[in-house]
């Protein structure tokens, strides 16, 4: 019982991860339909620059932040440089631009740092706490707080806020949001900025536990599709649900199955979900435009 | 031979994509297009025999010929239907391992290639025919995770492929085949007429697939699903169908690059491989053949000439797939040729 318990702690720890991940996916796919593979690149960046920073004597308060903040520039920069100029493409040269993007990042951050994986110690001590029989790092809680704190962000972001409604009226009609004076430029840089900084912010708060080298992106961005599908393309709550829950089927797959297949899980999920409901839990069927 | 196409070049339908095809050579209507691609790679493959100083010339050699190959499958898939597959490398990997491990289960070399071939089509057959009824998206993901899927079996089982060190390869040498005709060459110089063969023979298939009248289908979907559908090309089918041609070419060149050198790893495997077969078809023109050719010869004697390519490796990838897009969305090869086009005009 204490085993079941244990898994489902560190299943929900990296889930809130994968969820983040989703989030941020989510958050471009909504304002522009592009599925932008090199979201995984925001998660080492956040990573890597928190571990170089806090390596070089900075104060974990000051290097976190700044580290969200370097994600979120590369996320603008990702944008104006290769998103918009191809903006009218086809998808699949919008699919190659987001790829090769992620593969000159992953390039860039090991020449930037290096190949050596990095961790740094948990905001509160890596002191485990001991809840009914199973241990928890209190990095966990930070990690599972903050996919919520990300969660609810959003929801109030894009429903509550005047930015946040461009954005959503961009998405929904790029023309007609253009045509009732909003600024579909400035929604497009601000949800790129913004899904780079949730991606990074994930990357920061995992790396304790998880840790971080320069080419564990295409993993996480895998990750993060795979939630993002179980809980159906479009939806901030199926990305929630469905980071955590492929975060649960991985840890209980290293459990009881084995251990060297659990990077394997989510792929078979994709794959699954892709067989039997493309839409996910919580997605709307998919029809296309013509 | 392969080139035995119905079409000629007295067929005035041919426009733009192919049209560079043709330059100069539409009075000579006896040799049909895929015939006149072989015979173009043919003389490729021996001008470069002819120039060759070493062994280890006619090894990079090989090594161009057979990721020629292996991107032709990625032109079919992402030239004339425009689908984009991150895995095609796991196709690859099929077939090298099992011309690896199956001859040490007492099947000669031919079958297990053939075998791994089967197996990658099949595969590429159960996996692709759900997925491609849906958005372009789910394709390039799809095949992203099934691609490490198949990594992480390579790398983990290592009872049955030797893990992450890889394996070595015991089996066929060509050699022995141009024996049989009274040849005696090294062994790298026969691996780099076998391979070169393949490749003149894959491109010459795949440009009269083309102009036959599934690959207009193909053509059709890659300008758009809906007007094909309108026109009675079954989309979801012809997908599928491109899709698992494609895997096969990836198989095949896989099982030639396992015999050639003669031992594998993994990484054959791995998503950057998968990664270097799309950006050479992209960076040399994912429309025709000759893009292939020109992609995977710039990608692969580039790492040889450049010894500081192995730091960056990832950058220049990746920078070339996004500058690509940008400024020449068409690749090298229509690039140039329509630059030729209009100083001629």
């Amino acid at each position: 019982m204490s085993e079941l318990l244990q898994f489902l702690v560190s299943g929900l720890t990296v889930g809130a991860i994968y969820a983040a991940i989703a989030l941020g996916f989510t958050l471009i796919y909504n304002a522009s339909g592009v599925v932008n593979f090199a979201q995984g690149e925001f998660v080492v960046i956040g990573g890597m620059t928190a571990a170089a920073l806090i390596g070089a004597g900075v104060p974990v308060w000051i290097a976190a932040p700044l580290a969200v903040v370097a994600g979120m520039l590369v996320g603008v920069a990702l944008y104006r440089a290769a998103i918009r100029p191809a903006r009218e493409a086809p998808l699949v040269s919008l699919i190659i631009i987001t790829i090769g993007a992620s593969i000159f990042l992953r390039g860039a951050m090991q020449a930037v740092f290096d190949k050596q994986i990095h961790r740094y110690d948990g905001f509160s001590g890596d002191a485990p706490l001991r809840v009914g029989g199973a241990t928890i790092l209190p990095q966990s809680l930070w990690i599972i707080g903050g996919s919520i704190a990300v969660f609810a962000f959003l929801a109030w972001f894009l429903n509550r806020t005047r930015a946040g409604r461009g954005i959503k009226a961009t998405a929904s009609n790029r023309m007609a949001a253009a045509l009732v004076g909003i600024n579909t430029g400035r929604a497009m840089n601000l949800s790129f900025a913004l899904s780079a900084a949730i991606g990074a912010l994930a990357g920061v708060l995992a790396t304790p536990v998880t840790f971080t080298s320069y080419d564990v992106g295409v993993l996480m961005a895998l990750k993060g599709f795979s939630a993002t599908m179980l809980g159906g393309v479009g939806s901030p709550l199926g990305a929630l649900a469905g980071g955590l829950l492929i975060g649960l089927i991985e840890a209980m797959t290293a459990g009881y199955i084995s251990s060297d297949y659990k990077d394997a899980s989510a792929f078979v999920v994709i794959l699954l979900v892709l067989f039997l409901r493309p839409q996910g839990l919580f997605g709307a069927r998919i029809t296309e435009r013509v | 031979m392969a080139g035995q196409g119905t079409t000629t070049d007295a067929a005035p339908a041919d426009t733009g994509r192919h049209a560079y095809l043709k330059n100069g050579e539409a009075r000579r209507p006896r040799i049909g297009p895929g015939l006149r691609t072989f015979l173009i790679f043919a003389v490729l493959v021996g001008l470069g025999a002819l120039i060759f100083p070493s062994s280890y010339f006619y090894r990079v050699g090989t090594l161009v010929w057979i990721n020629t190959l292996a991107v032709t499958g990625i032109v079919v898939l992402l030239g004339y239907v425009g689908l984009v597959s991150l895995g095609h490398a796991g196709f690859f990997a099929i077939g090298a391992y099992a011309t690896a491990i199956l001859p040490s289960y007492g099947i000669p070399s031919p079958l297990a290639m053939l075998a791994g071939v089967g197996m990658a089509g099949g595969l590429a057959l159960i996996v692709g025919r759900p997925i491609l009824k849906l958005s372009g998206y789910y394709l390039a993901i799809a095949t992203l995770g099934l691609g490490m899927l198949i990594w992480m079996v390579l790398s983990k089982e290592a009872w049955l492929t030797g893990g992450p060190d890889g394996m070595v390869v015991s089996g066929m040498n060509a050699r022995n085949l141009f024996k049989l005709v009274g040849l005696k060459l090294k062994s790298a110089e026969a691996w780099y007429w076998v391979a070169g063969f393949a490749a003149a023979t894959g491109a010459a298939i795949a440009v009269n697939l083309a102009r036959s009248p599934s690959g207009r289908a193909l053509r059709a979907i890659h300008d758009s699903d809906v007007a094909a559908r309108s026109l009675g090309v079954d989309v979801a089918r012809a997908k599928s169908r491109a899709f698992v041609i494609s895997a096969i070419y990836a198989a095949v060149a896989g099982a030639l690059l396992a015999l050639a050198n003669g031992y594998i790893t993994p990484e054959t495997g791995g998503f950057m491989h998968s990664v270097e077969m799309v950006t050479m078809a992209v960076l040399g023109g994912a429309t025709s053949v000759f893009g292939a050719l020109v992609g995977a010869l710039i990608l692969t004697a580039l790492p040889q000439v450049l010894t500081v390519f192995a730091d960056y490796e990832h950058m220049v990838l990746g920078g070339i797939m996004v500058v690509t897009m940008i400024a020449m969305r068409r690749g090298l090869v229509p690039f140039i040729a329509d630059l030729w086009n209009r100083r001629k005009s």
